[in-house]
C-alpha cells in the first residue's frame, strides 16, 4: 500500500507493507537512520519519534498509522546547521556515553519543554518522569535531567534576550 | 537482522463506527480493530494475535475521543487516550481513581497513544483500567451491525483471560459511568518497575450518604484470570458506617476470593497478602475522597 508522511518538513511516500513499523519506514525507506531501534516491545524508548508534536514508540506503530501525520525524527531539530537547545544541553551536560537512547530521549525531552507552562521551573520529578518511558544504561539518567533544564533555561534566557 | 515484525496483513481505515463495524461484517469477524496498538501490535509481532485484516479506528478519535458529562453519568468514548483521561478535570473532579490509575500506567508515551477501549478489550487481568471501571460500576456500550447497541456491565464484560463479552461484529463504543451522590475513589499498585503492570492492584469506590455506605465497588488486577470483582466485599459494606476495621475486613475478604498464581513476580500467599493490604488501603482512601 502506499503510505506517505512527513518527516521533519519533507514529504516522503513509499509502497510499502501494510505490516511495515513506523521505525522500519523511517530507517529502511526514508534512510533516516537517527532513530533507532531498540527492544522492539514498547520497553525502552529509543525508538520515539514525535507524531504531530506528541512521542509515540515506532516499533508500536504501523507506518500505516502515521499516513498524513507530521513525523519529526531528532534529524529534525537542528535548524540550518544550528543545533537544537536541547541537543547543546546533552553536549554541555554530558547526558550521552554510547548515545543509544540519545534520539528518543531528545524528542522526548523536546516535548515535555514545549508542553510545559513553565519549562525553566519544571521538577526533577516532572521530567524524570516524562522521559520514563526511555531506558538509559549509562547515563544514570543525572546528566539527562540536567540537560533538558539547560535546554530550558537557555531558551527562556533567549527569550527575554538575556544570557 | 533479528527482526520482529507481524506476520503479513491487509489493512484497512474505518471511515466512520457504522464504516468499522460493516467493514467487520463483510469480513466475517475475522479481523480486528486497532485502536492504540500498543497491546495488539507486540500480540502480533511475537504471533499471539494473527489477525488476516486490521481495521484502524484511530481515524474514529473525532467521533469516539471523548469524555462528557451527559444527564447522569459520565461519558468516555472508546477511543479516548490515556493521556486525556490522566488531564481530564471532570473526571478528576467525580473520579479521583482515573487520575490515579493512569498515573502509573505504562509510561507518558504509552499513554500518548493507549485509548480506554483498547485497554477494556484487551482485558489483560493485570491491566489497571479494567479495574477502575469494575470498582466504578462501569457499563461497557457495544455497537453491532445495523447500529444495534447493548449496554453490559463489568461483571458480565469479563468472561475469560483475554476474552470478553464483545462479539466479533461488535465495537465497544463508550463507557458510562452514573453519577451518584456522595463518591469517593482511589486506586493503589505495587509494581517492580515505575510503569510496569502490577504485581496486585486494587480499585475501591464508596459512595457515603448521611454516614453510611450506600454503594461500594471493589476489584483486583493481576491476582487471577481476569479482574478480579471482590463483590463480597461490595455486599458487606453496603449498609455499613466506614472505618479503618470495616476496611480490613473487606481486605480480608479480597484475599481470600482473589486467585492468583505464582510467578516471577511473587508467590500466591504475598500476592494474596498485597491484595488484602492494597484493597484496604484504597477503601481507606476513597472513603476520605467521598466524605471530603
Amino acid at each position: 500500500m502506499q503510505v506517505s508522511m512527513s518527516i521533519n518538513g519533507e514529504p516522503f511516500s513509499y509502497d510499502v507493507e501494510p505490516r511495515m513499523l513506523l521505525v522500519h519506514y523511517i530507517r529502511e525507506m526514508a534512510e533516516l537512520h537517527g532513530t533507532h531501534w531498540g527492544c522492539d516491545t514498547s520497553n525502552c524508548g529509543i525508538c520515539v519519534v514525535l507524531m504531530d508534536g506528541v512521542p509515540i514508540k515506532s516499533c508500536t506503530t504501523l507506518a500505516a498509522q502515521a499516513e498524513g501525520h507530521e513525523i519529526t525524527t531528532v534529524e529534525g531539530l537542528e535548524k540550518d546547521g544550528v543545533l537544537d537547545p536541547i541537543q547543546q544541553g546533552f553536549h554541555e551536560m554530558h547526558a550521552l556515553q554510547c548515545g543509544f537512547c540519545t534520539p528518543g530521549t531528545m524528542v522526548t525531552g523536546r516535548w515535555l519543554i514545549d508542553k510545559h507552562p513553565d519549562p525553566t521551573n519544571m521538577t526533577d520529578y516532572e521530567i524524570r518522569e516524562a522521559i520514563s518511558g526511555g531506558l538509559c544504561r549509562c547515563t544514570g539518567y543525572v546528566n539527562i535531567v540536567k540537560a533538558i533544564r539547560w535546554a530550558a533555561a537557555y531558551e527562556a534566557a533567549a527569550a527575554t534576550g538575556g544570557n | 537482522m533479528a527482526m520482529q515484525t507481524p506476520a503479513p496483513v491487509d489493512y484497512s481505515r474505518a471511515t466512520s463506527v457504522d464504516d468499522a463495524i460493516s467493514q467487520m461484517e463483510s469480513l466475517g469477524g475475522q479481523a480486528r480493530f486497532l485502536a492504540g496498538g500498543h497491546s495488539l501490535i507486540p500480540m502480533m509481532k511475537l504471533r499471539l494475535a494473527n489477525p488476516g485484516h486490521l481495521i484502524d479506528i484511530n481515524p474514529l478519535e473525532p467521533e469516539l475521543g471523548y469524555i462528557r458529562q451527559e444527564g447522569g453519568e459520565i461519558r468516555i468514548g472508546a477511543m479516548t487516550r490515556h493521556v486525556h483521561m490522566l488531564e481530564s478535570e471532570l473526571l478528576g473532579q467525580h473520579f479521583p481513581i482515573f487520575f490515579e490509575a493512569e498515573h502509573v500506567l505504562a509510561d507518558p508515551v504509552v499513554r500518548n497513544r493507549g485509548t480506554i477501549g483498547g485497554s477494556l478489550c484487551q482485558a489483560d487481568p493485570a491491566e489497571d483500567l479494567s479495574g477502575v471501571v469494575t470498582a466504578l460500576k462501569g457499563q461497557a456500550v457495544l455497537r453491532g451491525p445495523g447500529g444495534a447497541e447493548r449496554v453490559v456491565g463489568m461483571e458480565e464484560f469479563h468472561i475469560g483471560p483475554y476474552m470478553t463479552a464483545v462479539q466479533p461484529t461488535e465495537l465497544l463504543v463508550e463507557v458510562r459511568f452514573a453519577l451518584k451522590p456522595g463518591g469517593g475513589s482511589a486506586h493503589e499498585k505495587v509494581e517492580r518497575r515505575a510503569g510496569d503492570f502490577a504485581i496486585v492492584a486494587a480499585s475501591a469506590a464508596l459512595w457515603i450518604e448521611n454516614g453510611v455506605i450506600t454503594d461500594a465497588g471493589l476489584a483486583c488486577s493481576a491476582v487471577g484470570p481476569t479482574t478480579m470483582h471482590i463483590s463480597r466485599a461490595e455486599e458487606m459494606m453496603i449498609g455499613q458506617s466506614p472505618s479503618e476495621d470495616l476496611f480490613a475486613e473487606a481486605g480480608a475478604i479480597a484475599s481470600q476470593d482473589c486467585s492468583p498464581s505464582a510467578d516471577g513476580r511473587g508467590p500466591v500467599d504475598y500476592k494474596r497478602h498485597v491484595a488484602g493490604v492494597l484493597s484496604k488501603r484504597a477503601l481507606s482512601r476513597a472513603a476520605a475522597s467521598a466524605l471530603r
